[in-house]
């Protein structure tokens, strides 16, 4: 299965029997631990180097975001999914903007949706500039960390320009967007998207053919399609074990339809599938950048929609494809001004739950890398 | 750039707001009798309650004791292969209060369905652990957040509370203000978290 020779003597040992004649030992990575990106205890069952068992846990920054959303109107809850996956606010907003639009009905205009979708794939980059950076940091590299978050830089500051804000934007509104492009707006993103481009060869010239990377991930945190599917699990893991299912392609929403875009994927499965499926996907979202920004046309940016926000009864599902999957947001109404149920679909968590089917059976330090590999984000799991 | 309460200086937001869209009647479930809806109906009869379609979306409104099957059926005969969620809603006024929600997708089909069941409170849920083995963390969620408890599931813990914390708090009885003060006291050493 592996080229490396050092996999290959585990495989030959039978569990307890172990050339060390070690015992089983316990091992507890975090929950305060540099490489589970956040507050992630993972308990680990080893025999030796050798992973035998792994278990998560998790909900240390459970914050009862789902239910602080049953005492806010609609409106005031948009500012709290901000808080759910921090390195890609913009998706989260966008994903809750959009399924309360679809409770009301409300046609967003043409502009505001080419605006959410600028907004919304500078962020895809930003997020996976931190993955990128942290990601490549857990495996011993430093110096991609500090390219990425460079690079990620000018994209905040296009955000902070933009809306205020840098990390927790809440920039887009029930209806549409709150606010217009700046003067210059269309100008500054065409230079990322210029500017990235090069920047993206140069993490590639630094990481994809460095021989310890590819120890690192080739073979590691295997998972097939079959089980990608009977875990939930989708977005860039899914992609990278070869099916090409994405959001925006199969049920577009904010006018995806318009733009063209590949979808990247990958085929082992592996760690080393996913990173290259996540950096093409960079690409991609610079291409869909340019024809929005493009095809950017005049007109109002926000629908007229009621000042009180009162849908009527009933129940939607919607998702969105975040930076780290299927983000869906199923919304429950009784027909008041506050919502009944919230639940969000974090992409995140169920990614999260394959660690133990990814983990076991490798060595103790691929479990960094697999966890990197997920791209969780633990406000997001945890909510 | 500067920016008030009135939006952008540049382009202020009220003179950018579209034609307000023409009074449509208050939008209600209608009644969905697609291909799938007609399949089930065919195969449970009066176990499907209701099949109705909201939104563009549609749901089918199952007994409890059927839901397993009508979720068994779908998966293996009508290409619903993922999961996408598995969720619940309390109701406290109604006989039957905690409603289960499984929302499947089929990829072939490119489409949603979701599947809804009432069950009484404590009442068991059967598990779909055994067609999705990403339901396992689903369904301690919803355990763990509605006190719904899952028959035949592997490993029925909580997952996002601690261990040993009392009340179950998406609940519609439990206060967004309350905790297990014993727990506080017990595990944290402080009268409130608060």
């Amino acid at each position: 299965m592996s080229d490396n020779q050092f996999y290959d003597s585990l495989e030959e040992v039978e569990p307890g029997h172990t050339f060390l004649d070690s015992n089983e030992m316990v091992l507890n990575m975090g929950p305060q631990h540099p490489s589970t990106h956040g507050v992630l205890r993972v308990i680990l069952k080893l025999d030796g180097e050798k992973v035998n068992g792994i278990e998560c846990v998790i909900g240390y920054l459970h914050r009862g975001i789902e239910k602080l959303a049953e005492h806010r109107t609609w409106a005031q809850f948009a500012p709290f999914v901000d808080r759910l996956d921090y390195t890609a606010a913009v998706s989260n907003n966008l994903g809750y903007c959009l399924a309360v639009e679809k409770l009301l009905g409300v046609e967003v205009p043409k502009r505001a949706q080419y605006l959410r979708v600028i907004v919304t794939e500078l962020c895809r980059l930003a997020s996976h500039q931190v993955w990128l950076g942290t990601h490549v940091l857990d495996i011993g590299a430093v110096t991609p960390l500090f390219y990425a978050f460079r690079d990620r830089e000018a994209i905040l500051n296009v955000f902070e320009k933009y809306c205020g804000a840098r990390l927790t934007t809440h920039s887009f509104r029930i209806g549409g967007c709150r606010y217009d492009a700046y003067p210059g707006f269309a100008q500054e993103v065409l230079h990322i998207c210029e500017d990235l481009g090069p920047k993206i060869d140069e993490y590639r010239d630094l990481i994809t053919g460095n021989r310890i990377w590819l120890q690192r991930t080739k073979n590691v945190g295997h998972i097939s399609a079959e089980d990608c599917i009977a875990y939930g699990i989708t977005g860039p893991v899914l992609r990278g074990s070869g099916v090409q299912w994405d959001v925006r392609k199969a049920q577009p929403y904010s006018s995806y339809e318009d733009f063209e875009f590949d979808i990247p994927i990958g085929s082992a499965g592996d760690t080393f599938d996913r990173y290259l499926v996540r950096i093409e996907e960079m690409r991609q979202s610079i291409r869909i950048i340019r024809q929005a920004v493009e095809g950017l046309m005049e007109g109002p940016i926000i629908a007229r929609v009621p000042k009180v926000i009162k849908p009527p009864v009933g129940e939607v599902y919607h998702s969105i494809e975040a930076p780290k999957g299927e983000l869906g947001y199923f919304l429950v109404s009784d027909g008041t001004t506050q919502p009944y149920r919230v639940r969000v679909r974090p992409p995140s968590f169920i990614n999260l739950q394959a660690l133990q089917k990814m983990a076991t059976g490798s060595l103790v330090a691929d479990v960094v890398a697999i966890i990197g590999t997920l791209d969780i984000v633990l406000g997001e799991v945890d909510r | 750039m500067p920016e008030g309460p009135e939006g952008n200086v540049a382009n202020p937001v009220p003179e950018k707001t579209a034609a307000p869209a023409a009074a449509a009647p208050k939008p209600a479930p209608t009644p969905w009798d697609g291909e799938c809806a007609q399949k089930m109906r065919s195969l449970f009869g009066s176990g499907i309650r209701d099949s109705l379609t909201f939104a563009g979306q549609n749901y089918l409104i199952v007994d409890r004791s059927i839901c397993h099957d009508v979720l068994r059926s779908l998966y293996q005969d009508s290409g619903f292969t993922s999961l996408t969620d598995l969720t619940a809603v309390h109701y406290p006024k109604d006989e039957l209060p905690i409603e289960i929600i499984w929302i499947l997708y089929s990829m072939s089909r490119n489409e949603h369905v979701r599947i809804k069941a009432r069950f009484g409170d404590g009442e068991a849920v059967p598990t779909s652990t055994d067609l999705w083995a990403g339901a396992n963390w689903l369904e301690r969620e919803v355990y763990d957040m509605f006190g719904a408890s899952f028959t035949g599931h592997p490993d029925l813990r909580r997952i996002l509370m601690p261990e040993g914390w009392a009340g179950h708090p998406l609940r519609k009885d439990y206060d967004a203000h309350k905790q297990d003060e014993n727990w506080v006291r017990a595990n944290i050493g402080i009268e409130s978290g608060q």
